[in-house]
């Protein structure tokens, strides 16, 4: 009975991420043959600069315009962090509520998968109507976005637990508090930290969408936009890079956070990722 | 009617399930006497499960009455007088070997210290010294078992109630865990229910074994499994061993219009 399946117990996160950056290297090989090659591909077939500009053009005048960029990048990703958090909470308490009240959530079900697949960016004009055109459309729309997914995974995780462990409880005579402290939360994890992520990219997506309607100079939506507008397409694609990192850094924040707090699962042992 | 030295005593009992009116137990008089190892044997769909959780108080019986220890099914299981082992492990993949064993115990509300000694102890039961901060996952089937069978015996229920515990490992662990069984079944002094289709399995680990029948699930006959303990590999070997098998298949060949694979 010696015969032990998989056992890394020895392996810390440093090590994780140590392997992880060796799995890096033909991804960082690809990125910079595709920077090259976008910079060569212009002045060969003479692409004109307003279809797209050098990467060279565009990290200059990212360098030169950083401070606008960054502080212009900083109030969009507040915005979308407050929709975030504004929105996740709301759908993390929904699907505590719904989870435990299930005739409830057997009810409703139907209609947040269906307000899933709606459009919500189509409802961004009205947002500002409703919301005002400064920060407050931006975080409601961010936030709207988040919910959905959220709820749907989370209700999703709490409610999809064996049988036989609900049985194993009951024969403890464990109560309903009991059974979703120790059994319905801790199974539920997977499911609402994979949401939390795409949570984080459609927070940033939210916020900028949002910012097109029309918002404060000082967003980021608003550079790209009156940037392309004033056919100044460096400072666009400059703006794009700024909410590029933004959003990874953010996706990568939450990633992390989900390997700290699931330190048990398997496929945070270096399994898939 | 219910004599307080009695393990379990179940009479009249008939589950009639709402969904499709099937009938899956009926009439069912049994009592089981403190220290006993009684299999429920008999074909898919013969109710034996469902007679487990009736037991467990996990289902409630149509009609008839379920004591365990002299107490009511449903006391018994708030009191905490059995422990329960399922076909799977049900193990929880968040929590190590030593905390998926101390979970019950958690739940009873005992102290840090006293949890900790009792998981040793349950851990040098079931011989999984070294293994107390693995994960479910990394575990092999039967060490998975034996985990779940450290967890059900943590609390010292006076009853282990046991669902087909090993019905999906292979034939060579389930040897070796049914040897283990009844060691821990000698140490711990308990009564166990063990649901298994497997003729030589109940053989092997009963002081008496029950026969059912399918649809409607009844008790089609009794067999006192009189070979000598402490069992060992050998008595597998032995021509008693032969016989009773033999008897038990033709209990369950003569009470089965489909008969029994």
């Amino acid at each position: 009975m010696s015969s032990v399946v998989v056992s890394e117990p020895g392996r810390t996160l440093a090590q994780g991420f140590g392997r992880g950056i060796r799995d890096w290297v033909p991804a960082v090989v690809i990125l910079v043959a595709i920077l090259v090659g976008w910079q060569l591909a212009i002045d060969a077939f003479d692409i004109q600069r307003f279809l797209l500009p050098k990467p060279s053009a565009i990290a200059a005048r990212f360098w030169e315009e950083r401070e606008t960029l960054w502080s212009a990048g900083w109030f969009t990703f507040q915005e979308a962090l407050w929709g975030f958090a504004a929105g996740c909470s709301a759908a993390i308490l929904a699907a505590l509520l719904l989870a435990r009240f299930r005739p409830l959530g057997t009810a409703l079900m139907p209609y947040f998968i269906a307000a899933n697949a709606v459009p919500i960016i189509a409802f961004a004009p009205i947002a500002i109507a409703w919301f005002g055109i400064d920060k407050g459309s931006k975080i409601a729309i961010a936030g709207v976005l988040c919910f959905f997914p959220v709820l749907v995974n989370t209700l999703k995780g709490l409610t999809s637990v064996r049988p036989a462990t609900i049985e194993l409880m009951r024969s403890y005579a464990a109560g309903d508090v009991q059974i979703f402290r120790r059994v319905r939360i801790p199974a539920s994890l997977p499911y609402l930290f994979s949401s939390l992520k795409v949570a984080s990219v459609l927070a940033m997506i939210g916020a900028i969408v949002g910012e097109y309607f029309g918002g404060s100079l000082t967003s980021l939506g608003i550079q790209i936009k009156s940037a392309s507008a004033l056919f100044n397409f460096e400072t666009a694609w400059a703006a794009i890079l700024v909410a590029c990192i933004l959003g990874m850094s953010f996706y990568l924040v939450i990633a992390l956070a989900e390997r700290l707090a699931m330190r048990w699962y398997p496929s945070s042992r270096g399994a898939q990722s | 009617m219910t004599t307080a030295a009695a393990a379990v005593t179940i009479e009249n009992v008939t589950k009639t399930f709402a969904k499709g009116g099937t009938t899956a137990l009926q009439d069912i008089d049994l009592e089981l006497q403190p220290g006993e190892f009684v299999s429920l044997i008999g074909p898919s769909g013969c109710g034996k499960s469902t007679l487990l959780r009736v037991i467990g108080d996990l289902i409630q019986p149509s009609t008839g009455t379920v004591h365990v220890g002299g107490k009511t099914a449903q006391q018994a299981r708030v009191d905490n007088d059995y422990g329960m082992v399922f076909q799977e492990a049900v193990l929880f993949d968040w929590r190590t070997v030593a905390k998926n064993i101390s979970l019950p115990l958690e739940l009873a509300g005992w102290e840090r210290t006293r949890r900790t000694e009792r998981v040793k102890e349950m851990v040098d039961l079931v011989e999984l010294g070294g293994f107390e901060s693995h994960h479910p996952w990394e575990l092999s089937g039967g060490m998975q078992m034996r985990v779940a069978i450290a967890r059900a015996l943590s609390f010292d229920p006076k009853l282990l109630l046991m669902d087909e515990p090993f019905g999906a490992l292979d034939e060579m662990t389930r040897e070796r865990l049914n040897i283990e069984l009844l060691r821990i079944w000698e140490a711990a002094g308990s009564t166990v229910v063990f649901v298994t289709h497997s003729i030589t399995e109940a053989v092997f680990l009963s002081t008496r074994v029950v026969v059912m029948s399918p649809r409607p699930g009844r008790i089609a006959g009794l067999v006192e499994i009189d070979l000598p303990q402490p069992r060992t590999a050998d008595t597998r070997e032995e021509p008693r061993f032969f016989e009773l098998a033999t008897e038990l298949r033709e209990l369950l060949r003569g009470r089965t219009a489909e008969g029994v694979h």
